[in-house]
């Protein structure tokens, strides 16, 4: 047989089967998505407007307001929003300097890499290298102490803290940012400078008026994602600080460790709480991205 | 019009020193765990603990596991939107970025409440409750794997489809009489070698250290090993972190070098 029976049966298979069988090749990636990513979240959902009888209620959305919770949240949001700002910032800087500060090129292929791997070194590994780093013992802080007589820990800093979480986390931060901003000021176009130059443009009005409101969503919306990917870590902050930090992220996990807030539906509403925010910031991200692409391609 | 690289230079210095003083730091404190000289000590002890190597094993075939499955779930997919569902595309691509929607940790508890009961479909039980053995246990961690390498797989892939003319290559192979199967497997799969090579490394590098997923559902992997390593030891952290440190250098050094550095991804904190 030369021709393949799947080939003679759509020839002759009415519309509407071919139409069921068009569906049929994409049923299992569904079938797989509801399984484990929509039905676990929408147990959440419902969990969280459940009271431990099983009855409707909004006592535990009530509930998020508890002193405890809101400093969880604004503890989380903090870490995000500083991270996300300072690692946007050295990103930005490093992919300028890296694309347009007249590096010679091994350094840029040297960074890109740098940025791809650190980028997805984080969780526990990362946390060792910092304790190993500048922890009570760490190299750097035994560096300052020897030589300039700085003790760190004397003046405050404490790697298992907010400033030593921040310190950490823009470890993977920044590398981040060095990554997605890269292909946009290469986006950039040489005739936008030059014919800026041109008109008479100053570098500054070239930045002020031209570059930076091109890049600008692009830059937003990679902090936003950086904020994200702050919120949402977990493993990085329970290797570091051992729980003893309230993130939002520790906070569920030692709900679901043993009861801490002895009422699993007040945990499913945090859960709740961090999807939302989560969900926001995507939304967001996407809403920017595309106003970027209208001149970056 | 030549601009000074002196700010370039600064950046680029800070950024260089930011990377590498940790790994420094870290290689210099695993190499310290006999007093007084440098030694592989760390690395010897660390290497030879038969847990070291019993959860490494496990997150090992939980990794493969979970490349498998999301090559067989996502490559069909992607194939067929590519070639007859166009219109889905907007709608799979939206799917595949809900797991930065859903953190790891909301995404355990969720499927920890979900299926630590049985299974009901209009009040019938199909299934028994599936954290009750470690096979089914095990399903539900690569199940949420999957899930995690969900976007950078099919980005993956995606950009792999996009560089190839799919329809043309499958009318041909059909117009020679091959099937579906035979389509797949000896013309698209081919064909994707590079974009399913780095989907496959960046999944394992985030599937060998995994904490969140391992710990909630109990499994023995790697992940929870190295937390509780760090709470009783002092160096042999160190020389795992390195080690760590190494696999996920090897991993993305491969992909750079397969894919000349044109990876549209996004990568994840943990």
């Amino acid at each position: 047989m030369t021709i393949s029976s799947v080939n003679q049966a759509q020839a002759t298979t009415p519309r509407s089967r071919s139409w069921l069988w068009n569906w049929l090749g994409v049923l299992p990636f569904f079938a797989f998505v509801i399984a484990f990513l929509v039905l676990p979240s929408t147990s959440l959902f419902v969990g969280s407007f459940q009271n431990s009888a099983g009855e409707f209620t909004f006592e535990n959305i009530r509930s998020l307001s508890e002193q405890n919770i809101v400093n969880a949240y604004w503890l989380s949001i903090r870490v995000s929003g500083v991270t996300a700002i300072a690692g946007g910032l050295l990103g930005f800087l490093l992919a300028y300097a890296i694309t347009l500060g007249n590096t010679p090129t091994w350094v840029r292929s040297a960074m890109t890499t740098f940025s791809g791997v650190a980028s997805n070194f984080a969780g526990v590994p990362l946390a060792f290298a910092f304790i190993a780093t500048v922890g009570r013992t760490g190299f750097v802080t035994a560096i300052l102490r020897d030589v300039t007589g700085f003790d760190l820990y004397r003046n405050g800093f404490n790697l298992y803290s907010f400033a030593g979480l921040t310190l950490t986390y823009m470890y993977f931060q920044f590398p981040l940012m060095v990554l997605i901003m890269t292909p946009a000021l290469d986006g950039l176009k040489r005739e936008w400078r030059e014919a800026s130059e041109n008109l008479g443009a100053t570098s500054v009005q070239y930045w002020r008026y031209i570059a930076l409101p091109v890049l600008l969503p692009s830059i937003l919306g990679t902090m936003i994602l950086l904020f994200g990917n702050a919120f949402s870590a977990y493993a990085t902050a329970l290797a570091l600080t051992g729980g003893r930090l309230n993130l939002v992220t520790i906070l569920i996990g030692a709900q679901m460790r043993g009861d801490v807030l002895h009422n699993p539906n007040l945990g499913y509403a945090l859960a709740l709480g961090m999807v939302v925010i989560m969900a926001f910031s995507i939304t967001l991200y996407t809403w920017l991205q595309r106003r970027t692409e209208r001149w970056l391609r | 019009m030549k601009r000074s690289s002196f700010w370039g230079w600064l950046w680029v210095i800070v950024g260089a020193l930011y990377f590498l003083l940790p790994l420094y730091g870290t290689l210099d404190f695993s190499l310290r765990a006999k007093r007084g000289e440098l030694s592989l000590l760390a690395y010897e002890r660390a290497l030879t603990d038969p847990e070291f190597l019993r959860t490494f094993a496990f997150s090992f075939r939980m990794a493969v596991l979970t490349i498998l499955v999301s090559i067989l779930l996502i490559v069909p997919t992607a194939y067929w939107v590519h070639l007859r569902m166009r219109h889905l595309r907007p709608l799979v691509e939206f799917i595949t970025l809900l797991p930065f929607v859903v953190p790891a940790i909301v995404l355990v508890f969720g499927t920890i409440k979900l299926y630590s009961r049985p299974v009901t479909l209009l009040g019938i039980p199909i299934l028994p409750p599936l954290t009750n053995s470690t096979a089914s246990t095990d399903i539900l961690l690569i199940a949420g794997y999957t899930v995690l390498s969900l976007p950078y797989m099919y980005r993956a892939v995606d950009t792999g489809l996009r560089a190839i003319d799919v329809s043309t290559l499958t009318e041909a192979a059909q117009s020679l009489g091959a099937n579906w199967v035979t389509i797949l497997w000896r013309i698209i799969l081919p064909n994707l070698r590079t974009a399913l090579l780095s989907g496959a490394l960046i999944t394992f590098a985030t599937v060998i250290g995994e904490l969140t997923l391992a710990t909630f559902l109990a499994r023995p992997a790697f992940g929870p090993y190295l937390v509780l390593l760090g709470n009783h030891q002092a160096y042999e952290p160190s020389a795992l972190a390195i080690i760590s440190f190494a696999l996920t250098w090897a991993a993305m050094g491969v992909i750079q070098y397969v894919t000349h550095g044109n990876t549209g991804r996004i990568a994840g904190g943990r």
